[in-house]
């Protein structure tokens, strides 16, 4: 077990021009920890993943696995077990020979070497499927053999980047499972990457959310779905309505913003907001979190109803509320309830929060 | 007539990873020969850009120079005015080129629709041995012809015995002659590049057009013909070029004003001057067309990604065209395997036996003892397949590793390595020859300082100049299949950049490196268009024996000779077929399990 640490790091590549795919990242992954780079695509997560990994070389900062400086290592030097995105099988091997190609790097010996490819094959339940050949397996399996074939070296570190893009949406999720648990057994730092924000929340100890080469914000899943850092984080975790609001007081914990329809509510804010009366705050709210009522309620919002989308589960909701669109996901709708009604809609402040710009 | 490529062109294999970013530049601050070094890309390619420059450039340099040398602009001058053997030799070799286009694309359009769109009974057999004709060594191919079609040919004083004609029927002389051998052996350009686009078509796209209503002309018009164009404009430039170098034909067929023969004769009056601005301007041309090629590929092509509904062949339903079909089966399969089966007939025919009868009137087995037994006959034998086996490991040494450094390093100068190569197959033989030639009667660099014309290594170095693409091509399309992380997840397990290119990448890229070995190997065994200008009494190889004795009318060993190339063929034909469907057979493997 070791920590990982990621000190300012920058990546230009020679034929993008000045812009960084990686700009000024830090980062501290506490070692046993599973920690995801979360962002859309082209936000700079496989490329620090692969910084990680050695296989491109940072253009400014320094990669530290525990204290030692790895940043100009070469990737074969790291002890990190990576799955990729298409698992890289070695096609003409068989599967314990994939699983083993690490080991012989090693120079692990033979005895030693069959024992621990029959743990990691058990692992991962594939006990029995060594002599197959790798078309020979499903998506599936072929996932969970690049799994153990990175496992078995019993690597410093752990990097899987979008290791269940290929899968299909049932096996994704019973493999997310499988993932986490031998990565909790094994105790490896885990560094995943991914640009599903379901899967980062439902398997990561803690979340780094990435736009645009930077990290805009870390934290654990709960941390990030409640106090989103900034807009973009609010949008991309879920969805969020951002409302800009007049801040009519504020203090170092909460502002005190005014709802359209002149009622003011205080919301909680991050300790360095740096707004004061008179600015505008934006202010992230869960469409959840909004509860439907009467048009005429006390201290409620009124809007005119543009869209509804039965889910099943809930109902889907677009409010026009004074030319703002807000987004509502309701349980309960009132029976008969359709476009170009009005109704009342009562945000909750304790679910409410500044985010940045 | 040059080789089919191995493998449809690279430059359409799509890449295999969609990264969006770009590949970096490793760098690291440990010196010496480091794999993650910045400097690794340009150790590794130091030494490959050399070579390339050494024996592909630096000769093309030198021709030129030997062309201004002496009588400079006299010798440009020819091409530019007066209506003098060298411009009327251009024009006649861009005619017969141009031709050869038209008669090429007629021929190998028509074969890849009938076969691929209609099911009729033959069919199967004649996508078997379609490839046959082109597939013979430019001699014996030419050859062949000769003996079937020509005024002595074979058919044509079938024709005069059958219909009691004074003069032989329909014999084909001088420029048509050509034509009928450039059909032959470069319809396949066509042939194989229409039927690649028609089997990779998206069949919908073609039910779209009927669903609005389009009828079948406007479906053609309008659908088919444009998702054609790709193909047949790229099989246009492939047959235009491989026309305008092509030699043997010209040579069997006495045609002598055009640009190849006009070498040969300038070079072996000794005019070196001449003959070098005769092979500096096909060297312009040919260049021109590389390039006009690649700017084509590079492209969008129309290539439909969709899985839907198999496209499927027509079945024949009518009697009477099923009847006919089999009848034009059975004659197509007779044309195809007639050349093959004149010189295996002749190759058993008694030297001086055949003079005005249809085939030869005495037969014998003597022809292919004396090529093995006699210890004159036998040396070229040996020439050929030890020259060729020397240009070949040096084909593999240096075009895999050019084919890793254009696919998977990020150095400056990468297109101009992979032009480099390409020059090399772009050129004639004929070019390559007289390049070598020029660079070489002196001492060089490149040479060691040995003078290398009229000794046994100017003819490997030859072979090596002409057939290192087709490595590099062949090891270029599988390294394009390989998808680069299983590389790197070998490094990521610990392996160096050495073993884990000889455990994962050089061992999968392993069936297209040996397809293209023996790609490699067989051309050499054939090799006549170079060999003939550049060989001495000691190193003459087994195509220039052939030539030598068909001069002294002894047709029956040069078949005999002939017959061993295309053994050699076949076998490795049916290799290579192998190694294709090993490989087919795991991707197929792969569709159907995961």
């Amino acid at each position: 077990m070791i920590d990982v640490t990621l000190e300012s790091v920058s990546k230009r590549f020679p034929r993008a021009g000045d812009t960084a795919a990686v700009d000024d990242v830090d980062l501290r992954i506490g070692a046993g920890e599973f920690f995801t780079l979360l962002g859309p695509s082209g936000c700079g997560k496989t490329t620090t993943l692969r910084m990680v990994a050695g296989f491109y070389f940072p253009s400014s900062g320094r990669i530290r696995f525990g204290a030692e400086d790895v940043t100009n290592r070469p990737p074969n030097k790291r002890d990190t077990g990576m799955v990729f995105q298409n698992y890289a099988l070695f096609p003409h091997l068989s599967v314990a020979q994939n699983v083993a190609y690490g080991l012989k790097i090693r120079k692990v010996g033979r005895a030693e070497s069959t024992r621990r490819i029959e743990e990691a094959l058990g692992q991962v339940h594939l006990a029995g499927y060594g002599d197959r050949r790798i078309d020979q397996l499903s998506g599936g399996q072929q996932q969970r053999v690049a799994l153990a074939r990175a496992l078995v070296i019993r690597p410093r570190t752990l990097l899987l980047d979008e290791p269940l893009s290929n899968l299909d949406a049932k096996l994704r999720e019973e493999t997310r499972v499988e993932i986490r648990r031998i990565q909790k057994d094994s105790g490896t730092t885990a560094l995943y990457v991914t640009h599903d924000q379901a899967e980062a929340m439902a398997m990561s100890d803690r979340i780094a959310v990435m736009e645009s080469g930077r990290v805009r914000q870390v934290g654990t899943p709960q941390e990030i779905y409640h106090r989103p850092a900034t807009a973009f984080v609010a949008r991309f975790i879920g969805r969020s309505n951002v409302l800009d609001l007049p801040v009519v007081a504020a203090d170092a914990e909460r502002v005190t913003v005014a709802l359209p329809g002149g009622w003011e509510v205080p919301v909680a804010a991050p300790a360095d907001h740096g707004l004061a009366a008179g600015a505008t705050a934006l202010v992230s709210v869960r469409p959840e979190h909004i509860a439907l009522t009467s048009a005429t309620a006390e201290g409620a919002l009124t809007g005119r109803v543009t869209e509804l989308e039965f889910t099943g589960m809930a109902t889907n909701l677009l409010v026009d509320v004074a030319g703002e669109p807000v987004q509502v996901a309701a349980i309960d709708v009132p029976a008969g309830l359709g476009v170009g009604d009005q109704v009342g809609l009562r945000l909750p402040p304790e679910r409410m929060w500044v985010v940045g710009a | 007539m040059s080789t089919i490529p191995a493998t449809p062109s690279a430059a359409t294999v799509p890449p295999v990873t969609d990264d969006p970013t770009p590949p970096s530049r490793p760098r690291s601050r440990r010196p010496a020969l480091n794999a993650n070094s910045r400097w690794f890309p340009y150790l590794l390619v130091f030494p490959l850009a050399l070579v390339l420059f050494g024996y592909v450039v630096q000769p093309m340099l030198a021709t030129f120079g030997e062309s201004v040398g002496v009588d400079g602009p006299a010798n440009w001058a020819s091409f530019l005015t007066g209506d003098g053997v060298a411009r009327s030799a251009l024009v006649t070799s861009l005619l017969i080129s141009a031709a050869s286009v038209l008669l090429c694309g007629v021929v190998g359009v028509a074969m890849a629709f009938l076969l691929k769109r209609f099911s009729f009974p033959g069919r199967r057999l004649i996508e078997a041995i379609i490839l046959v004709p082109a597939a013979l060594p430019p001699l014996i191919g030419a050859i062949s012809f000769q003996l079937l079609y020509s005024e002595t040919g074979i058919l044509p004083r079938a024709l005069q015995q059958l219909f009691g004609t004074e003069n032989p029927v329909l014999p084909f002389s001088g420029i048509a002659g050509v034509l009928v051998v450039h059909t032959f052996t470069m319809y396949p350009f066509f042939y194989l590049a229409t039927s690649a686009a028609l089997v990779g078509m998206d069949p919908s796209v073609e039910e779209a057009a009927y669903n609005l209503g389009a009828g079948r002309v406007r479906v053609w018009r309008t659908v088919l013909l444009p998702m054609l164009t790709p193909a047949l404009v790229s099989a246009s430039l492939l047959v235009f070029m491989t026309s305008l170098a092509s030699y043997t034909a010209p040579l069997l067929f006495g045609v002598d004003q055009t640009m190849t023969m006009q070498i040969y004769i300038n070079r072996t009056n000794g005019d070196l001057p001449m003959a070098s601005t005769y092979a500096s301007v096909l060297a312009v041309v040919s260049v021109l067309f590389l390039l006009g090629m690649r700017w084509y590929e590079g492209r969008r092509s129309y290539r439909s990604q969709s899985k839907g509904v198999a496209s499927h062949r027509r079945e024949l339903t009518n009697p009477f065209a099923r009847w006919l079909a089999l009848l034009a089966s059975l004659l197509a399969v007779v044309v195809l395997l007639a050349p093959v089966a004149t010189i295996a007939l002749v190759a058993f025919s008694l030297d001086g036996s055949w003079t005005t009868e249809v085939i030869p009137s005495g037969y014998t087995t003597q022809n292919f003892v004396t090529i093995f037994s006699d210890p004159d006959a036998y040396r070229p034998i040996l020439n050929s397949l030890q020259m060729s086996l020397l240009a070949t490991v040096g084909c593999v040494v240096v075009g895999v590793l050019i084919a890793y450094a254009v696919r998977r390093l990020d150095f400056r100068g990468r297109g101009l390595l992979d032009v480099a190569v390409m020059l090399a197959w772009a050129l004639p033989g004929t070019v390559v020859a007289i390049n070598l030639i020029s660079a070489f009667s002196t001492g060089n660099a490149f040479s060691f300082g040995q003078v290398l014309i009229g000794t046994f290594w100017i003819m490997p170095l030859a072979y090596f100049v002409r057939f290192l693409p087709l490595v590099f091509r062949s090891s270029s399309a599988t390294l394009a299949q390989l998808d680069p992380s299983l590389e790197e997840a070998a490094r990521n397990l610990g392996a160096s950049w050495w073993r884990a290119f000889g455990t994962v990448t050089l061992r999968l890229m392993l069936p297209g490196v040996l397809a293209g070995a023996l790609l490699a190997f067989v051309n050499g065994v054939g090799e006549f268009v170079a060999s003939v200008l550049i060989y001495t009494s000691e190193t003459a190889p087994i195509s220039v024996e052939i030539n030598n004795r068909m001069y002294s009318f002894e047709v029956g060993t040069a078949a005999a000779y002939g017959m061993l190339q295309v053994a050699l063929i076949f076998v490795v034909m049916v290799i290579s077929g192998r190694l294709e469907t090993g490989g087919r057979a795991s991707r197929e493997a792969t569709k159907w399990t995961a």
